[in-house]
């Protein structure tokens, strides 16, 4: 296990950070003997009171990250690197047992990609409710109906509509009570998997500003999304993932204002936008099992050129030849 | 192009969920239908696309007043319109290649002769391109399914394309890509459109007007 520190992203306030991830990689082995590396040497901290939003295309790995982080990843998967939370548990080598009893809903909550599918079909909000109450919080027999009710309230679920099954519920409703079964256990962290997927903007804009509350309460998010103005809203810092590895680490204020995203990848995604330049990115991601030998992008990319074909190191911010050069404003 | 009147629809007796909704989209135009999920908009597109049987109003697609749904719509109606949905894995059947899937409108109707031209022009134009033509389903990723569905969509050349939330599940750069696309084919068509979504900057964008509507007012 390779710990490096990477002492310019390391947070000077915190003792140790709610997540601290070294150098992950997974690695699926196929059928053919070949191998498909959808995470790569991903190094990130995650402190208390945080909210880091990856971002990225579908397909660039975000959601295998994920699954890693929950011990969720199939068979097929090689895991390397570290992922350790403040206790230094790491997740990455806890056995089932540990994951299952002490770890998933304890600490850490997940809050899904589509909470229709994620709910019991055939099984009230309640009684689900109830059962990860009773399950992960103390709480006596008789007080389960209140805590059961405390719980919706804190994701603003609303009491009235506790009884109903997950098809009776919108998408918004559906959302919330997910999140509320991720909050019953007063985890310290909080993933969030495309939490905003399929909802409106209205709804999108509420459930960033619910989970941004529970940042602000102390907890730390990391929140995979592909929806740029989710991330905006409620993110401290922005990771942008391309072909299975972060290009970019950047403070958010600086990273959708001034001055933007340093890899020409960051700016083409946010170019994108139907509120900026609304011009795609020519050309597709490149399939994870047939990455090119350098810089992933480089394909895509206008400022590519020969020092491209060699794969660029990522420095803590950038990875990328071109990145501008360091700013005197460098927070 | 399309004129809706008085449309009410909804899947139960005695709780439309939509009422009374009139709605125009002319030659050439693009418009946008904004709402937040569960107003009904969906439903309306879904009667706009002959896939769903209106309970009262009428229905003019091309001059012509639509009296049947679904399969029985007359063919010649049906294949006006083509409607791309929010979710490619849900409207795209798995065990076809992303090839046979957008020739799958060619088959149906006959037109088998056009399929190898009319599949390799429409994967150029919507980025499909290397071996992904000869990949099932699920070998592409949600990006790549919805460009495919976009093909299919557009392989009958209809005269009014119907996006239902074609993108809310895209990236910023594949949404970009894909409405670029839309809008390369009814440049050069003249096709109309009706793009359903939740997203207002995007449909502010795309469209030359945008429809809002409001959350239903029964609960």
């Amino acid at each position: 296990m390779t710990a490096r520190a990477r002492s310019d992203r390391a947070n000077p306030g915190a003792a140790s950070p709610a997540l601290s991830m070294r150098n992950l990689s997974v690695r699926f082995r196929m059928r053919d003997g070949g191998h498909v590396a959808a995470v790569a040497d991903t190094t990130f901290d995650l402190a208390a009171g945080e909210c880091l939003a990856l971002v990225g295309e579908s397909g660039c790995g975000k959601s295998v990250l994920a699954s890693a982080l929950l011990g969720l990843l199939p068979a097929n998967a090689d895991v390397e690197g570290a992922a350790l939370l403040d206790d230094g548990t790491d997740l990455l080598t806890a056995d089932e047992r540990s994951l299952a009893r002490a770890i998933r809903g304890r600490r850490i909550g997940l809050v899904p990609q589509s909470p229709a599918a994620h709910l019991t079909p055939v099984r009230t909000v309640h009684s689900q409710l109830a059962e990860t109450v009773r399950e992960l919080a103390a709480v006596p027999r008789k007080g389960l109906r209140l805590a059961t009710r405390a719980a919706a309230e804190r994701a603003a679920f609303p009491a009235d509509h506790l009884d109903r099954y997950p098809h009776e519920l919108s998408g918004g409703l559906a959302q919330r009570a997910a999140t509320a079964l991720a909050l019953v256990g007063d985890a310290p962290l909080l993933l969030a998997d495309e939490p905003t997927t399929g909802l409106d903007r209205a709804l999108v804009e509420r459930t960033a500003d619910e989970l941004r509350r529970t940042v602000d309460e102390g907890r730390a998010l990391l929140m995979i999304t592909h929806d740029l103005a989710a991330a905006a809203r409620i993110a401290d810092r922005v990771a942008v993932m391309y072909a299975g590895r972060i290009v970019e680490i950047a403070d958010a204020t600086r990273f959708f204002g001034e001055p933007g995203p340093r890899h020409p990848y960051a700016r083409g995604l946010l170019d994108a936008l139907p509120e900026r330049s609304f011009r795609p990115i020519p050309g597709m991601p490149p399939e994870l099992g047939k990455l090119p030998a350098g810089c992933a992008f480089a394909p895509r990319c206008e400022r590519a050129d020969a020092l491209c074909g060699t794969r660029p190191r990522f420095d803590g911010r950038t990875a990328c030849h071109h990145a501008p050069a360091e700013d005197p404003s460098r927070a | 192009m399309l004129e809706l009147s008085n449309i009410t629809a909804g899947y139960e007796r005695g709780r439309p969920v939509v009422q009374d909704v009139s709605l125009a989209v002319a030659r050439g135009e693009a418009v946008g239908l904004l709402g937040p999920s569960g107003c009904g908009k969906s439903t309306l597109a879904r009667v706009a696309a002959l896939l769903h049987r209106p309970d009262a109003g009428t229905v003019v697609l091309d001059g012509t007043t639509v009296h049947d749904y679904r399969h029985r719509a007359p063919r010649a109606l049906r294949t006006t319109v083509g409607v791309v949905f929010q979710s490619p894995r849900l409207s795209a059947d798995p065990r076809l290649r992303l090839r046979d899937l957008i020739a799958e409108p060619l088959k149906a109707t006959g037109r088998r002769i056009e399929i190898r031209e009319r599949v390799d022009e429409l994967a150029h134009a919507v980025g499909l391109g290397g071996d992904l033509l000869t990949r099932g389903a699920h070998e592409v990723s949600d990006g790549q399914l919805q460009r495919a569905c976009l093909a299919r969509a557009l392989v009958l050349r209809p005269r009014l394309l119907i996006c239902d939330e074609m993108t809310a599940m895209l990236d910023a750069s594949t949404t970009a890509a894909l409405v670029a696309a839309v809008e390369a084919y009814r440049r050069e068509t003249k096709a109309s459109l009706l793009a359903v979504g939740h997203d207002q900057v995007l449909l502010d964008r795309w469209c030359d007007r945008t429809v809002s509507w409001a959350a239903p007012s029964a609960a």
